[in-house]
């Protein structure tokens, strides 16, 4: 039982946190935006890029330099919006479908230019776990991991249902030509989609880096069972999507566990496939996701 | 009385074909004013193109004196102007009192709590649903939720299309007092209606679309009298 938590359990929450926080932007995007961005990963990626970065001029703990990966993110965010997907909003979606491919192959080349192809380090040397009650071993990060995705799913539902600028996503997701003749600046509610997404993508990629490595393709390995947490919560439901992307990462990680007799269930080299199965089963049998209702 | 609202010679549509040519349409401050015709005439497109929906080939549109022709959307709102569209004119996943909120944000009212108590006086039926998702409302009362949020801004003109469009006959009378009651409080009213008949008895002025252009024009009364608007409008019958 120890065991489980220790080396199942929490490193599933420390992925269902990951995907969690890259699908509730997948999902946001599509619900404001309409499309499925598929350069989402990639922003995961250059927000990795930009704490690494941060690290070599100020070697500190890699999460107090967040904010500036999170920078980085919305701004190459927000550049290609500007860029690429503004120009092609007012035609059929698919286009932005495909110039957000484009985009992502884009990140990804001037990630290998700028930084080089090959594995780095956010943090050296060898980080002892924290040991609760003597017998409970939880590496620091995935304790952090679980802890401020947590904090981020309270402040983002708090955000939505409270604020203005929330409210104002809400309605362009729901009713868009209502929220534009009740005057609501939809151009401005799109810019604040990004950042959020943005900054959501970029701590997702610091996770996962500091988890592994830093790497070009970081977030595009990533994006697909992230795409599979968004359509399980229901696309557009935000809350749904973090909910979706523990689920995935339960689902991932504990179908590696011995559950049956002293082996693996499934080999731990196949486990992302069981991301994919589930999507595929949901798109087959309940493509409007797993909840019903409301989910903002 | 000065009209608040001239539009002049309005040709718009959709790209390609205009959909309405020409048309001359004046609204007095404080009046309720009836938009009717058969299908396709394009009334809701007059309407939309008011609300800088559609695209505007020629003509004028001007709000208390002001040109407004060409101006976006959310422009409109600020300077008076508040629409409730026929179709989907609620955000269903939003509760009744976040509907209303929105309709705050490009026109905050003077005194937010004053205007909110005013609106739910005029709709008491929503007073018990303000925590409830407008998509769970029955269509009448998402009507009653769709103007009470156009109201929020404290618009001078409001613009209705089709209001009664699906409701039931008891609710198509309660929403027609309502826009007497909406009136009273100083806002005048343009409105598109399908329920011509009913629509011309509160009618102070109307205007009868067909095939784009402007057929006919007068008091709500005088076109109920007048035989040719009956016959072909009305579907017949008595002068009411």
């Amino acid at each position: 039982m120890i065991e489980f938590i220790n080396y199942y359990l929490i490193p599933a929450l420390t992925l269902g946190s990951i995907y969690a926080l890259g699908a509730v932007g997948i999902s946001m995007i599509f619900g404001i935006l309409r499309f499925a961005h598929f350069a989402h990963g990639d922003l995961m990626t250059v927000g990795a890029y930009g704490v690494l970065t941060a690290v070599w001029f100020v070697p500190v703990h890699p999460l107090l330099l967040i904010p500036v990966g999170a920078a980085l993110a919305i701004a190459a965010a927000l550049a290609v919006d500007r860029f690429f997907y503004r120009p092609l909003r007012q035609l059929a979606t698919i286009y932005t479908v495909i110039s957000s491919f484009g985009v992502a192959l884009i990140f990804r080349s001037l990630a290998q230019l700028l930084w080089s192809s090959d594995n780095q380090v956010l943090v050296k040397g060898v980080t002892p776990p924290l040991v609760l009650f003597g017998t409970f071993r939880i590496a620091a990060l995935h304790a952090e991991a679980i802890a401020l995705t947590l904090v981020i799913a309270v402040a983002l539902h708090l955000f939505l249902t409270r604020s203005k600028t929330g409210r104002s996503m809400r309605a362009v997701s729901d009713e868009p030509e209502l929220a534009a003749v009740a005057g609501i600046d939809t151009e401005k509610v799109i810019r604040w989609t990004w950042v959020i997404a943005a900054a959501l993508a970029a701590i997702a990629g610091v996770f996962a880096g500091m988890d592994t490595t830093v790497h070009p393709n970081l977030g595009w390995n990533l994006q697909l069972a992230m795409f599979a947490a968004a359509i399980l919560g229901g696309i557009g439901k935000p809350m749904g999507a973090i909910a979706g992307g523990f689920i995935i990462g339960l689902a991932e990680e504990l179908s590696t566990y011995n559950w049956v007799g002293d082996n693996p269930l499934i080999s731990p080299s196949y486990k992302t496939a069981v991301g994919f199965l589930i999507m595929v089963a949901l798109l087959i049998f309940r493509p409007q996701g797993l909840f019903r209702g409301r989910l903002l | 009385m000065t009209a608040l609202l001239s539009v002049q010679g309005l040709t718009a549509g959709y790209g390609g074909m205009p959909i309405i040519e020409g048309v001359d349409l004046d609204v007095e401050e404080n009046a309720v004013a009836v938009i009717i015709g058969p299908n396709g005439a394009g009334k809701s497109t007059l309407l939309k193109s008011i609300f800088a929906l559609t695209k505007i080939a020629g003509g004028t549109i001007a709000m208390a004196g002001r040109d407004i022709t060409g101006l976006a959307t959310a422009a409109l709102v600020p300077i008076g102007i508040s629409a409730v569209p026929q179709n989907r004119n609620v955000f269903p996943n939003l509760t009744v009192a976040e509907n209303l909120d929105i309709g705050t944000y490009a026109a905050p009212p003077r005194d937010r709590a004053r205007t909110e108590a005013n609106i739910l006086a005029l709709f008491p039926d929503l007073r018990a649903k303000l925590g409830q998702p407008a998509g769970e409302l029955s269509g009448g009362q998402r009507q009653m939720v769709a103007i009470g949020r156009a109201l929020m801004s404290e618009p001078r003109l409001l613009l209705l299309d089709e209001p009664t469009a699906g409701l039931s006959p008891a609710y198509l009378e309660k929403i027609f007092d309502l826009i007497l009651d909406v009136r009273k409080t100083g806002v005048t009213i343009l409105m598109v209606e399908q329920n011509a008949r009913q629509a011309l008895r509160i009618a102070d002025r109307a205007h009868v679309l067909v095939n784009g252009r402007n057929f006919i024009s007068g008091s709500g009364a005088e076109l109920l009298a007048n035989d040719n608007v009956r016959r072909s409008f009305l579907g017949g019958g008595e002068a009411a």
